[in-house]
């Protein structure tokens, strides 16, 4: 019989039953909690008179919403509607019991950010979140995906979830990455090898030399996005680094259980003859910076190349997808990517706030200034902590002095559902993980690159290779 | 959950593939705490040629004459026809609640994201998923006719035309068996309280640090 994979065992060891269709109740760990997907899912509970199952199994924390400006937080949320949503997860919290890192606690930050910090997200884990980025988590040898909000009321209540196996799906990245090529580009450019549908129905693992030379900020990037690749659920598997991460956290096993946790934990691999149902190689000493110039994460070229031309695209559903695409982003095929102006510059949300990100971007703006034509070019920490660490190393006047606003920790202008957006017809280089119409503000134009070259545009005012910056 | 078994209505055509849940439910309506009054605002972006905003009154918001939705007799139908990828984007379940607000039970497509494809099963929105070609044939007859209509049999998994042509479809036995009699999951996992806990007991053997 062959062997199994990461995923495989996770299942196994989380079902508590099957029905006869093969629909598994499936035994959740953590669950994490935020805001936006929530309130109707305890509105529910109420209804129904139900209790939450495992409060200990709960964090949550409000980041979609919460302001990102400090005199803004201290004054409260000025949205009147974001406001209600933001007290319904504290009093929700408070009436059933959960823990929750409020709006002011140093803690606070994004939920996926927050997760592994904590040392909440633990390997061999299954973990779900009402947020499609739950499968960043999956950087520890950890089963998480994002789930519904009637998902979120079944956790809260039964603690389990029915769910169907996926098919297995690796991606192998081999060999080794060229300087200022970094883990958003690597998971840029898979997602425009293999299309945004590409993992649908797959647990897709992460594997090959380039990913475990990785550190586990790069692998929560990659995971993170295995989603805009179609893949509910993106891991890479235990090592050494996973350990070495988790050990000393807040929620980290406590001394007496720490051996025997990791002697669990270092069986969480693939087995070596273990079958996936599609595998994919990429050499990553091939992989360029990445910029995406359209408006689904797999319309990415890499930085040196063209706006594509969608005359020579053969598939006709395709071919108008991308002149829509083109029409909304406002650029012209066979435009240079490097003749691109950028409006707007923002540095965070879950893929891409955390320590080793700040460090990377301050890297490139160190004793530089933003361009003139760059209206705004803001960083927002992923948490609290993150922040604190930040300021500690002096990164924060390093993007003060070049002209960066220096922000509070929350999702932001990732999804602009608080003050920070882009107004209609803007351009910006994010670090974040949707390039969708509207996503930043409505007719926002949104492209996709790592921190390092969005400091890059900031400092030149369009797209520029970092590896000649 | 509201059931569901047989249904026939008018089919709008949607032709474009990777529609986003951003683009179903822009994200300012996802500050709302209520489950329900999102179909006004269902494809806000494509809908209405002014910005808008949670609180305001829709009616009196310009609204897109070349959006398929905003054209009748597109505005009453029940069945959505879209290309690949449908849904895909945030787990964002306002975006089933705001289609089935709207009024629509079914969509149809080549495929769906996961995670929408899921969520839909929860809410009694029928997600079905035919072959590209298939999808191809009915938005040219969709096209050639206003109005045209579909009926889809969940007990039979089929999708009949208006000439009768019957496409089958796949669809789990455990989705299909709560749809039908539209059974709430949740009071249906509680009748195996006795095994979860039995699992808990034994994780907490192998496992006591997961457990505070
Ligand atoms: S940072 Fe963006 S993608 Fe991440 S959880 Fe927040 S809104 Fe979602």
């Amino acid at each position: 019989m062959a062997g199994k994979t990461l995923y495989d065992k996770l299942f196994e060891s989380h079902t508590v039953r099957t029905e006869d269709d093969g629909t598994a109740l499936l035994y959740i760990d953590r669950h994490l909690v935020h805001e936006v997907t929530s309130p109707q899912a305890f509105e529910g509970l109420r209804l129904a008179g139900r209790k939450v199952w495992r409060q200990d199994a709960a964090l949550a924390v409000p980041d979609h919403n919460v302001p990102t400006v400090a005199a803004d937080r201290q004054a409260g949320i000025t949205d009147p509607v974001a406001r209600i949503q933001v007290q319904a997860l504290d009093n929700n919290c408070q009436e059933f019991g959960i823990t929750e890192f409020s709006m002011d606690d140093i803690r606070q930050g994004i939920v996926h950010v927050i997760g592994p910090e904590q040392g909440a997200t633990l390997p061999g884990m299954t973990l779900v979140c009402g947020d499609s980025h739950t499968a960043t988590h999956g950087a520890f040898g950890t089963m998480a995906f994002g789930v519904g909000t009637s998902e979120v009321e079944h956790v809260l209540a039964t603690q389990c979830l029915l769910q169907k196996k996926m098919q297995n799906m690796r991606i192998n990245v081999e060999g080794t990455l060229g300087a200022g090529v970094t883990a958003k580009d690597v998971v840029l450019a898979i997602i425009g090898e293999i299309g945004t549908a590409g993992g649908t129905g797959y647990a897709m693992e992460f594997a090959g030399s380039a990913i475990r030379d990785m550190s586990m900020e790069g692998r929560m990037t990659i995971c993170n996005m295995a989603i805009e690749a179609g893949a509910r659920v993106g891991m890479v598997a235990v090592d050494e680094k996973t350990i070495d991460f988790v050990k000393g956290r807040p929620f980290a096993p406590a001394e007496e259980y720490w051996d025997q946790a990791v002697a669990l934990w270092k069986e969480l691999h693939s087995d070596e003859d273990a079958v996936f149902d599609r595998e994919v190689t990429l050499d990553a000493a091939a992989i360029k910076p990445q910029v995406t110039w359209g408006t689904s994460p797999e319309m990415v070229v890499a930085v040196d190349g063209n706006v594509p031309d969608p005359a020579q695209e053969s598939d006709s559903v395709k071919a108008s997808g991308m002149q829509k695409a083109l029409d909304y982003m406002g650029l012209t095929a066979g435009e240079a990517i490097a003749d691109i102006q950028v409006d707007k510059v923002f540095i965070g949300s879950c893929t891409n706030s955390r320590l080793e990100d700040i460090r990377e971007a301050a890297a490139v703006i160190k004793g530089r200034k933003v361009a003139d034509n760059i209206k705004l070019a803001m960083v927002v920490p992923g948490s609290g902590l993150i922040k604190q660490q930040a300021e500690k190393e002096g990164l924060d006047k390093i993007f003060i002095d070049a002209g960066f606003e220096w922000r509070e920790p929350g999702c932001s202008m990732c999804l602009a559902m608080n003050a920070d957006r882009l107004e209609p017809g803007e351009r910006c280089a994010s670090t974040s993980n949707r390039n969708f119409e509207g996503r930043q503000g409505q007719g926002s134009r949104t492209h996709l690159v790592s921190p390092a070259m969005a400091s890059a545009a900031a400092i030149a005012g369009h797209f520029v290779d970092v590896r000649d910056f | 959950m509201e059931k569901f078994t047989k249904h026939t209505g008018i089919v709008a055509p949607l032709d474009r593939p990777n529609v986003d849940t951003d683009a179903i439910i822009p994200k300012q309506y996802l500050k709302s705490i209520k489950r329900s009054g999102f179909g006004p605002n269902a494809f806000d972006d494509w809908r209405y040629l002014d910005p808008g905003e949670p609180g305001m009154d829709n009616a009196t918001r310009r609204i897109n004459p070349d959006f398929v939705l905003n054209q009748s007799p597109y505005d009453q139908a029940t069945i959505l026809l879209a290309r690949e990828n449908f849904g895909c984007g945030s787990s964002r379940e306002h975006a089933v609640w705001a289609l089935d607000d709207f009024g629509f039970r079914s969509v149809i497509a080549p495929s769906f994201a996961d995670i929408f494809y899921n969520n839909s099963f929860k809410n009694g929105l029928l997600p079905i998923v035919l072959d590209a070609e298939i999808v191809d044939e009915l938005f040219k007859r969709v096209n050639a006719k206003k109005g045209y209509q579909l009926s889809i049999d969940l007990e039979a998994q089929k999708v009949i035309t208006e000439e009768g042509d019957e496409f089958a479809f796949e669809v789990d036995g455990f989705r299909k068996y709560c749809l039908l009699n539209g059974l709430d999951d949740i009071g249906l996992t509680l009748q195996h309280a006795d095994e979860i806990r039995a699992y808990e007991a034994k994780r907490k053997q192998a496992e006591p640090w997961l457990f505070a």
